[in-house]
């Protein structure tokens, strides 16, 4: 265990790329997982078809794919740059390709939250003359919001499991799971306490969003 | 509920107005985004390029991705039967593999969650928990490290090290391993919800007609939960397959790696992940109908089973003596 003690820099260095990753990329997907919700419900027939192919589409494509289509295809091909430090540009490309991933599946949560609301509630709205756009932000989302937190937190549970895969090819962000492929490989630290070490960190992570999440779930949950 | 047709009605005419700007600006939005990767792809995009306005931008460009040259691999047998198809079988040999050891793994960890017994429960729980905790890619990476750990602490107890080569961890035992472990602690979870999710009288019935615990288990508990959970096991294996994917970063020879293989030696990485993309999504789309068809028919044969009183099933025109309806 000395060893990998000895290396906690780098450690640290890497679940701060991680945990970097899942702030932004859980921001991104939450906010383009409304709209395409949203869209999903909309009156306008073209935007509920857009929103559907797009959530089919990336929810059934592995998330690898979508990682190397962006540093692979995107980056390189398209040469499109987002920062000027390789660090910082992968980084960005693999905030996209999680951001695009993770939306569909915060779109899923959020159209089943949306499902489980009584018909009642969206009837009175509009008895009540509200439009669509007052009804879902003033009725509809808010409570669907909060019948969908667990689901959420399952989501950003995988999310912050997925920021491992931005160690692919084309990419190779140095989050954690890179940082511990590369300390096995040049053998600086043993294996086994190494991967004790990182399994740990990674729980640290999910186990209290998980708690948290649960708990939030329940204390706000709509009372029936 | 059914949101489609509550949060909105039938659109008067000034709505139908709004509603036909929305489409028209949908349109323009998705035709941008289109042109965008459409002259990104085509190489045609940025410094140097000619306008986006002029005709030259828009003819495809032999350099760009969408060349007939670059397309023109897919046309040959030689790509499918070199690259396609042994990448595919090897994701589905691996896909299929990992499975069947989860779905093993997660019936036999979900029942040992709900064992009487402290000592089986308690540590039943940590390795699902533990499994469900960590990211696959660090469960492959460490089994693919195994030997090298196994060399490192055998000297920790007075051993040789092993002679090179007795052990060795294939990409694929890693990927099936990781996969295995992983899903198998999810599908632990489905099992453990399902059988739970079985109405108490059900268990209750089953002991007082004088089973033991591993009968009522065997024949009541587990066939209720798994038709219950069928989409949910389903969907499982959905993203068991799609994470069969991540086998590409431990250079498994599966059927990304494929396409990667080919991207790189045409030079025609956009067309190899479209048609990746489509594989991929065209497996998983029809495993999903499969799930919903599941679901579907499982509501419908829950229905006959519950209500139904028989002089419903009398007054009710459409299905005189269903199979299933109550005699």
């Amino acid at each position: 265990m000395e060893a990998f003690f000895d290396n906690i820099d780098r450690v640290i260095d890497g679940f701060s790329w991680t945990v970097r990753l899942t702030l932004f990329s859980a921001l991104f997907s939450f906010l383009l997982g409304v709209l395409l919700t949203a869209m999903r419900v909309s009156p306008v027939a073209l935007l509920r078809g857009v929103s559907t192919v797009y959530v089919e589409t990336v929810r059934n494509s592995p998330l690898t794919l979508v990682l190397l289509f962006c540093g692979l295809g995107l980056n390189s091909a398209l040469g499109l740059s987002l920062s000027g430090t390789v660090a910082w540009d992968v980084f960005w490309w693999a905030v996209i390709g999680l951001s695009a991933y993770t939306s569909c599946f915060v779109s899923e949560s959020l159209r089943s939250g949306i499902n489980t609301i009584p018909l009642g509630q969206a009837e009175a709205a509009r008895a009540l003359g509200l439009t669509f756009t007052q009804s879902l932000r003033l009725i509809i989302i808010p409570q669907a919001l909060r019948t969908v937190i667990g689901p959420l937190g399952s989501v950003l549970i995988a999310l912050i499991k997925n920021t491992t895969v931005a160690s692919v090819a084309g990419l190779g962000v140095q989050e954690a799971s890179r940082q511990m492929k590369l300390m096995f490989d040049q053998g600086i630290a043993p294996v086994l306490p190494t991967f004790v070490g990182f399994a740990i960190g990674f729980l640290v992570l999910t186990l209290p969003v998980g708690y948290l999440f649960g708990w939030l779930s329940k204390r706000m949950a709509v009372a029936r | 509920m059914s949101t489609q047709q509550v949060l909105f009605d039938a659109p008067g005419p000034k709505a139908r107005i709004r509603h036909a700007v929305y489409t028209a600006l949908t349109v323009v939005a998705f035709l941008c985004v289109l042109a965008v990767v459409y002259l990104g792809f085509n190489r045609t995009l940025g410094e140097g390029a000619p306008s986006p306005l002029s005709a030259d931008a828009w003819r495809i460009n032999p350099d760009g991705q969408w060349a007939a040259a670059r397309w023109q691999p897919f046309l040959d047998p030689a790509t499918w039967t070199d690259y396609v198809l042994p990448g595919l079988q090897n994701t589905l040999t691996a896909a299929l593999t990992a499975s069947c050891l989860a779905l093993l793994f997660g019936l036999v960890f979900g029942i040992a969650r709900l064992s009487d017994h402290a000592w089986i429960r308690i540590p039943a729980g940590a390795v699902v928990e533990f499994f469900r905790g960590i990211p696959l890619l660090m469960l492959i990476f460490f089994t693919m490290a195994l030997p090298l750990a196994v060399n490192q602490l055998l000297p920790a107890f007075g051993l040789p090290p092993l002679t090179p080569g007795t052990f060795q961890v294939s990409a694929l035992a890693a990927v099936v391993t990781g996969l295995t472990l992983y899903n198998g602690s999810v599908l632990a979870e489905v099992f453990r919800a399902g059988i739970n999710a079985v109405p108490k009288g059900q268990a209750e019935a089953a002991y007082s007609l004088g089973m033991n615990k591993s009968k009522v288990m065997r024949l009541i508990l587990i066939p209720q939960a798994v038709s219950s959970m069928m989409p949910a096991i389903v969907a499982q294996l959905v993203i068991l397959l799609k994470d069969s994917a991540l086998g590409y970063i431990v250079a498994f020879p599966e059927l990304l790696r494929s396409f990667s293989l080919i991207g790189t030696r045409y030079g025609n990485v956009i067309p190899a992940a479209i048609i990746c993309a489509a594989i991929y999504i065209a497996i998983n789309i029809s495993l999903s109908r499969l799930a919903i068809w599941l679901e579907r028919r499982n509501a419908r044969s829950g229905a006959q089973r519950g209500a139904a009183p028989p002089t419903a099933a009398l007054t009710a025109p459409g299905n005189p003596g269903a199979p299933g309806s109550p005699a």
